[in-house]
């Protein structure tokens, strides 16, 4: 039984993106701060911190998740990914990040790493997914640049081009 | 924002967990998938001493089929109920409804029984249970087990039978094969809390089992067998409705006597 109570820290050791980092969190610490201020991933955003915008969407075991309503402590021993694990080392964008590029997907970007998240967790469950179902999976995200048509157009050519 | 601090304790069988509801009770709030409990932690509208993480506890993460019924346990998430092989076949109007449950990315960590413990009145899946009667099965170190049908159980807004010391450990859904389900409704956007929710379940006799979620404080049965119509005016007639944000008690009353003959119309077309 793991227990930490409210006055401490506990050492929290998860895998993000491939490597095995630990750091120190409260129990109350969401893990979208603690990816950003104790393991310094800045990719990941947060917008609402109560799980409608979508920003902080992380992949928790290759799971879409919101990270503003997970807990550091919670994802004590998982796999979790984030935007900064997309694109190659040498910084070449992976095939969605460069429909999204292609389809003027983004404006500002600050909902961007959520939304590529989502899709990554959704693609590898449905590579051929319809418009509607598309739209449906990103009806978890806000967007308030783009309008939503270059990203439902970004999917759709990923989608495609795979077929 | 933030929660305020909390103890956090990850017990790993049910036993350690009833032990914990035993000594916190009330103090102690129940974390599964935590897609209504956090965000509440973190806009403070809840305070809680110490949060029990029951989500790795294997024993109450399985879907199954007992015959007459399909038991859900308490750490199975929506997403993995919605990739049920079985569940078209066997609960087909929670095959319809789970789409409408939040967003695909609070589906993956959200769980079915921690939908029912929250108990928002305007939620799908505490008005599928009611519209099914479907049961709650609860745990205490001191009470053993007890199953409270879902009309005993959830008694009003966010507010239910379960005991301090009580973790929800399953529920379970009766199987509607031979019955036709129909499931439908509104909300400003989609994946947002519903104004009105409808659910049927018919016969091959023509009677329904109505449903309806956003009108009142718990979702509210009715039995319907004929003039569907003519029925649910009369009903949402009888109903105060409530006021809030996204529609008056009017509206709440008009969209029900407007969505529910249809559905009831497909419940009884898929019994046919």
């Amino acid at each position: 039984m793991r227990r930490v109570n409210k006055s401490e820290k506990a050492r929290i050791a998860l895998t993000l993106n491939g490597r095995k980092l630990a750091a120190e969190a409260e129990p109350r610490m969401l893990l979208s701060d603690f990816l950003r201020h104790a393991l310094g991933a800045t990719g990941t955003h947060v917008g609402c911190e109560h799980g409608v915008c979508g920003c902080c969407t992380v992949l928790i075991d290759g799971v879409a998740a919101r990270s503003c309503l997970t807990l550091a402590v919670q994802a004590e021993g998982r796999d979790v990914k984030t935007v900064e694990s997309l694109a190659a080392a040498d910084g070449k964008l992976n095939a969605l990040q460069q429909a999204f590029r292609n389809n003027h997907a983004l404006q500002c970007g600050f909902c961007t790493p959520g939304i590529l998240m989502s899709f990554t967790d959704f693609l590898a469950r449905k590579a051929h997914p319809t418009e509607a179902e598309i739209r449906e999976v990103l009806s978890g995200h806000l967007c308030r640049c783009t309008g939503y048509a270059g990203i439902v157009a970004a999917i759709k050519e990923v989608a495609e081009k795979e077929r | 924002m933030k929660p305020r601090p909390f103890d956090y304790v990850r017990p790993d069988t049910v036993g350690e967990a009833l032990a914990l509801l035993a000594e916190y009770g009330d103090d102690a709030r129940i974390l599964a998938g935590g897609q209504s409990l956090i965000p509440m932690l973190n806009l403070r509208l809840i305070e809680a001493s110490v949060l029990i993480d029951i989500s790795r506890i294997a024993e109450l993460d399985g879907i199954r089929d007992l015959g007459n019924e399909i038991e859900i346990g308490a750490a199975v998430t929506q997403n993995m109920l919605m990739a049920w092989p079985e569940l078209a076949q066997k609960l087909p109007l929670l095959a319809a409804a789970l789409p409408f449950v939040g967003h695909f990315q609070t589906r993956n960590k959200g769980t079915v029984c921690g939908s029912i413990a929250h108990a928002d009145p305007s939620s799908e899946l505490p008005l599928a249970l009611a519209v099914l009667e479907g049961q709650v099965v609860l745990r205490s170190q001191k009470g053993g087990e007890r199953v409270v049908a879902a009309a005993a159980f959830q008694r009003d807004m966010l507010t239910t039978a379960r005991a301090g010391d009580e973790l929800i450990v399953a529920v379970r859904f009766p199987a509607s094969e031979g019955r036709g389900t129909a499931f439908s409704e509104v909300a400003r956007r989609h994946g947002d809390f519903a104004i009105i929710a409808v659910a049927a379940v018919a016969d091959r006799r023509g009677a329904t089992q109505l449903g309806v979620g956003g009108i009142a404080g718990r979702p509210l049965v009715r039995r319907i067998f004929n003039d569907p119509a003519g029925a649910v005016a009369a009903w949402a007639d009888e109903l105060e409705g409530y006021e809030d944000l996204h529609a008056t008690a009017a509206m709440r009353r008009d969209l029900f006597k407007n969505l529910a003959p249809d559905v009831i119309a497909e419940a009884l077309r898929c019994a046919a």
